[in-house]
C-alpha cells in the first residue's frame, strides 16, 4: 500500500512538472506583451519593467529560474497587482473558493445520490420523469443564467419579505454561501443523479441482487447493503475530478455573487497575460487536481474491497 | 403485498439517508460559518444609506490593482485615491479647479509656484509639506519605479532625463525654499500645468513612511499614509473596503459622511443592479436592457458622458493599402456613425462621433467644439464610389481590396465590427476580415502594425484639448497607425508651446480640420453611462477628470425633496 502510494506520489510530481512546463511555454507562445498597457510607454520604462520581472533574460534561463522558484514554493509577484505576491493571492483567496467548493460538492454528492436512487426506485413513474426533466435542465442551462436568476429571485424574496431573508451577494457568513454553493453544485448534482440512476438500474438486474432476493433477504438490506453500495462506485470515481473542477471553476458564480474567490483571479490573469498569476494558479490547481485523483483512488479501496492495491 | 414492502422499505432507507444528510450538511455549514469568518473578514451586510451611522455604500467594478499613486494608472485606483488623498489642486463640485493642499498658485512660462496651506495634515497628524510632493514626483520618475504615467511629469525641468536614468532624481527642477512653498521649473511653457496636477501621479508621498513599507507601499490599508478627506480603515482584497473620515483632514466643513463602505467588488452589471434593488448600494450603472425596468420602478435615471472617444483608426504605414487617402475617404463617406449609435448599438447616453475632440473640452470661453465646429461629414455613396475608383486606380487594383479590421472581444465591439464589415461590403464591395483579439494581443498587433483598421478609443489624462490633440503627432507612441504629417506636427507644436489661449484653440480647430480632411481616423462615438442614485444622497459627482464617481463631498438628506 505504502509502495503504491509512493509510486503515485512520484508520478503526481512528474505530472505537475509537466503541467508547469507546458503552461510556461504555452503562455510565452501566446502573442501579446504582458507589460503593455492602454497607454504606450517609452522604451526606457518598458526596459525597466522587463528587468523587474526578469523578462529581459533568455527564455531558457527564465524557465530554469522559474522551476527553481516553484521548487521553493515561490510564485513571484503579480504583473497586474504590482505589490502582491502570487502566494498571498492564493493563500487569501483559495480558502474562499475551497469553502464554497466543499459545500457545493456536498450538495451535489448528497443530492445526486438521493435523487439518483429515487429515480431508479420510481423508474418510469412520475417522480422519475419530473426529476429527470429537472436534471436535463440543470445540465443544459449555463451557470451564469442560473446564478443571475437565483440572485434575481433572492432580491424578489427580500423585497417581498421587507427584510433581508438571505444576502444576495458578498461573503462572510454561511448565509452568504448557501445559494452560491447550490448554484455552483447544480450541474454536478444533475450529472451525478443521472450517473447514480443508470448505475442503480444496472445493479438491480445483476445476479447477486437476484440471489439476495432468492435468499429472502429483507428489501431494506438488499437496497442498502447490495444495491446502493455497489451503485455508488462510479459516483465516487467522478467525485475527485468534480471537487477540483468545482473549486476551480467558480468564476461565474464568484463574479455574480461578488465572492472574493480565486476563480476570478485565475480567469482575469489569463485575459491580462499576468504571467506569474497564470503560472501560480495553474500549477496550484494542477497539483490540487493530481492530489484529488490520488485521494479518490485510495478511497476507492475503502469502499470496494475488490479494489485492493497491495497485491 | 410484496411490491408494497419492496417499495416502502427503500423509501424509509432514503428518508433516513435524507435526514442524516440534512443533519450532516447543517453541521458542515455551521463549521464553515465559523471557519469562514476566521479565514476571511467578509463583507458586512451594510445598507446603501445608513442615516444613524452617517454612512453610505458603493460598489467597485474591480479591485484597485494597487494604491501607490506614483504608479497607479487605472480608473478604479484613481477613484479610491481621489477619496483618500489630496493633491495641490482638485476639481471642485462645479468642475472648476480649486486649491486643495495649495491655497494659492501662479504659473508663468518658466516656473510654477505653489503656496501650501499650513494646516494640511497627514492622518498621523504631521503636516503635508513641499518635500512630500518633491519626493513623490522624484519617485515616479525613477527608472526603478517603472511608472507608466511618468510622462505626465515631463513638463518639469530635467524630468525626462531623470526618467531615462541620465540624471539622478535630485536633479529634478523642483525645490522648496521653505516647507510651504513649492517652486517648479518648467521644461517648456505649459499653459495648463496646474490642471495636470489633479492626476494621482502628482499626489504627495511622505519619504519616511514610503521607506518603512519596504516596497509594499499602497499594497494594503496600513501600507498607505493618507492626507485626503477619508482614510482606508479596512481593505479585504477582492472583497470589500471601508473608508473612514480622516480626523486630521484640514477641510472638515466640506466633508459630511463619516464612513463610505465598499461592501462588494464585482464587474457584473446585473449583480450591481440587484445590489441596488436590494438596498445594499447607493448607485448603480444601468445597461440598455434595464432601462424599462428602471423607469417602471420610478427611478430618476441620470446620464453622464465619461469623456472617452472611440474611433476607427487607419493604419498609415506605407506598405498598407489604408495609406491611400482616397481609400480612406471612401470608407469615411459610407460609414454613418449616427446609424451605428442610434440604430445598431442603441446604447443609452452614447453620442455619434464627429471629432477626435469630445464635446466637454473647453476652448477659450465656451466649449471648443462650439468655438471651432468640426466639419460635418455627410455620408454620400456616389462620392464614396468615386473615391474608391480613384484609390483602385492608384493602387493598381481590379477588385475592391480586402481589409483587416482589428477588434476587441467584447459584445459591443463585436456588434460594431460586424456593422463596419457589413456596411463596407454592401456599399463598396470591400471585404473586411475581422481579427478579434483579447486586450493584450490587440495591443501587440496595434503596436506592430498588423491591421488595416482598428477599433480604438482614447480617454483624457488632463483637462486640456492637448490630451487628445497630440495623439496623432509623429512622435507619439500612442499613434499606433503611425500617421506622419509635417503639417499636423507643426499645428501640434503651436498648441503645445504657445501661451495665448486663442492661438492654441485655433490650432486645435486646425488639427480637428486636418484629421477630418485627411480621414486620419473616423470618430465613432463618445461613450456615455446611464446610472441611478439613491434619492437620499446629494452631491454624488460624476466626473470626466478626477475620481469618478466622487462621493467625498456627498451627504444624506432624507427629506425627500
Amino acid at each position: 500500500m505504502l509502495k503504491y502510494f509512493a509510486k503515485r506520489l512520484v508520478l503526481g510530481l512528474v505530472t505537475i512538472w509537466f503541467i508547469a512546463s507546458a503552461t510556461f511555454f504555452g503562455m510565452h507562445a501566446v502573442p501579446g506583451d504582458p507589460l503593455a498597457g492602454d497607454k504606450a510607454v517609452t522604451a526606457q520604462i518598458r526596459a525597466n519593467l522587463a528587468a523587474k520581472y526578469g523578462l529581459d533574460k533568455p527564455l531558457g534561463t527564465q524557465y530554469l529560474i522559474y522551476l527553481g522558484n516553484i521548487a521553493k514554493g515561490d510564485f513571484g509577484i503579480s504583473y497586474t497587482q504590482e505589490n502582491r505576491r502570487v502566494n498571498d493571492i492564493i493563500r487569501e483567496h483559495f480558502p474562499i473558493s475551497a469553502t464554497l467548493g466543499i459545500l457545493a460538492i456536498v450538495f451535489a454528492g448528497l443530492g445526486g445520490v438521493l435523487w439518483g436512487a429515487l429515480t431508479a426506485l420510481y423508474r418510469n413513474r412520475w417522480p422519475d420523469v419530473v426529476i429527470m426533466f429537472l436534471v436535463i435542465l440543470g445540465i443544459s442551462v449555463p451557470s451564469f443564467v442560473v446564478a443571475a436568476i437565483s440572485q434575481w429571485s433572492l432580491v424578489g424574496l427580500n423585497v417581498a419579505a421587507g427584510t433581508t431573508v438571505l444576502p444576495i451577494g458578498g461573503w462572510g457568513s454561511v448565509w452568504h454561501m448557501l445559494v452560491p454553493a447550490l448554484v455552483l453544485g447544480l450541474s454536478t448534482m444533475a450529472y451525478l443523479t443521472r450517473l447514480m440512476r443508470s448505475s442503480m438500474l444496472e445493479v438491480v438486474s445483476t445476479d447477486y441482487i437476484r440471489t439476495a432476493k432468492a435468499k429472502g433477504l429483507p428489501a431494506t438490506q438488499i437496497f442498502s447493503r447490495h444495491q446502493l453500495r455497489n451503485a455508488i462506485l462510479p459516483v465516487i470515481t467522478v467525485l475527485g475530478p468534480a471537487i477540483a473542477g468545482i473549486t476551480t471553476g467558480g468564476f461565474v458564480v464568484e463574479i455574480v455573487f461578488a465572492i472574493p474567490g480565486l476563480g476570478r483571479y485565475f480567469v482575469q490573469a489569463i485575459q491580462q497575460l499576468d504571467y506569474t498569476v497564470i503560472m501560480g494558479t495553474t500549477v496550484f490547481y494542477g497539483a490540487f487536481l493530481v492530489f484529488m485523483v490520488i485521494l479518490v483512488d485510495l478511497l476507492y479501496g475503502l469502499v470496494d474491497p475488490r479494489v485492493r492495491v497491495d497485491q | 403485498m410484496l411490491a408494497l414492502t419492496k417499495n416502502t422499505s427503500p423509501n424509509r432507507q432514503l428518508a433516513k439517508f435524507f435526514i442524516i444528510a440534512f443533519a450532516g450538511v447543517a453541521a458542515l455549514m455551521l463549521t464553515l460559518h465559523y471557519a469562514g469568518r476566521a479565514l476571511s473578514g467578509g463583507s458586512s451586510d451594510v445598507s446603501a444609506v445608513d442615516e444613524a451611522a452617517n454612512s453610505i455604500s458603493i460598489l467597485l467594478r474591480d479591485e484597485p490593482p494597487q494604491l501607490d499613486s506614483s504608479r497607479a494608472t487605472d480608473a478604479i485606483s484613481g477613484m479610491v485615491l481621489g477619496h483618500v488623498m489630496e493633491g495641490l489642486v482638485r476639481m471642485g463640485l462645479d468642475s472648476r479647479l480649486e486649491g486643495a493642499v495649495a491655497k494659492d498658485w501662479e504659473v508663468t512660462p518658466t516656473t510654477a509656484t505653489f503656496w501650501l496651506r499650513d494646516n494640511a495634515k497627514w492622518n498621523d497628524g504631521q503636516p503635508v509639506t513641499a518635500a512630500d510632493f518633491i519626493f513623490a514626483w522624484q519617485t515616479a520618475l525613477k527608472p526603478e519605479t517603472a511608472s507608466e504615467y511618468a510622462f505626465l511629469l515631463f513638463a518639469i525641468k530635467k524630468a525626462e532625463a531623470v526618467n531615462k536614468g541620465e540624471l539622478p532624481s535630485s536633479a529634478l527642477g523642483v525645490n522648496a525654499p521653505d516647507p510651504y512653498t513649492l517652486v517648479i521649473e518648467l521644461e517648456r511653457p505649459v499653459p495648463f500645468f496646474d490642471k495636470m496636477l489633479v492626476f494621482p501621479t502628482f499626489y504627495p508621498i511622505r519619504e519616511d513612511f514610503y521607506a518603512a513599507t519596504n516596497g509594499r507601499f499602497g499594497a494594503d490599508a496600513d501600507q498607505l499614509l493618507y492626507n485626503g478627506p477619508f482614510q482606508i480603515s479596512r481593505w479585504v482584497h477582492g472583497s470589500s473596503m471601508t473608508f473612514e473620515r480622516n480626523p486630521h483632514f484640514w477641510n472638515q466643513d466640506e466633508i459630511h459622511l463619516d464612513t463610505i463602505h465598499v461592501p462588494y467588488i464585482t464587474s457584473d452589471g446585473t449583480a450591481s443592479l440587484n445590489f441596488f434593488k436590494d438596498g445594499r448600494i447607493a448607485s448603480t450603472g444601468l445597461q440598455a436592457e434595464n432601462l424599462t425596468e428602471a423607469m417602471r420602478m420610478g427611478w430618476q435615471i441620470r446620464q453622464h458622458r465619461d469623456g472617452t472617444v472611440f474611433f476607427l483608426e487607419f493604419n498609415h504605414r506605407p506598405e498598407r493599402l489604408t495609406d491611400n487617402l482616397n481609400l480612406r475617404r471612401a470608407v469615411q463617406r459610407v460609414l454613418d456613425m449616427e446609424e451605428m449609435v442610434y440604430k445598431v448599438t442603441k446604447l443609452p447616453g452614447y453620442e455619434p462621433g464627429v471629432s477626435l475632440f469630445p464635446g466637454w473640452l473647453m476652448g477659450v470661453s465656451a466649449p471648443l467644439r462650439e468655438e471651432h465646429p468640426p466639419q460635418k461629414v455627410v455620408p454620400d455613396l456616389t462620392a464614396a464610389k468615386g473615391y474608391l475608383a480613384a484609390a483602385m486606380q492608384e493602387l493598381n487594383l481590379t477588385e475592391p481590396p480586402e481589409l483587416v479590421l482589428l477588434a476587441g472581444d467584447n459584445p459591443i465591439s463585436n456588434i460594431q465590427s460586424e456593422w463596419v464589415q457589413q456596411s463596407l461590403k454592401a456599399k463598396l464591395g470591400i471585404d473586411v476580415k475581422i481579427d478579434k483579439q483579447i486586450f493584450k494581443q490587440r495591443l501587440a498587433k496595434m503596436t506592430s502594425g498588423d491591421f488595416d483598421l482598428v477599433l480604438a478609443g482614447w480617454g483624457p489624462d488632463y483637462n486640456d484639448p492637448l490630451t487628445f490633440g497630440d495623439l496623432f503627432a509623429s512622435w507619439n507612441k500612442n499613434n499606433r497607425g503611425r500617421y506622419n504629417s509635417a503639417a499636423l506636427d507643426a499645428l501640434i507644436e503651436i498648441a503645445q508651446t504657445r501661451l495665448e489661449p486663442a492661438v492654441r484653440m485655433r490650432a486645435f480647430g486646425d488639427i480637428q480640420q486636418h484629421l477630418i480632411e485627411n480621414a486620419v481616423l473616423l470618430p465613432m462615438y463618445e461613450r456615455g453611462v446611464t446610472y441611478v442614485v439613491d434619492p437620499r444622497i446629494r452631491q454624488l459627482k460624476r466626473r470626466v477628470i478626477g475620481p469618478d464617481p466622487d462621493v467625498s463631498r456627498a451627504y444624506i438628506d432624507s427629506s425627500g425633496e
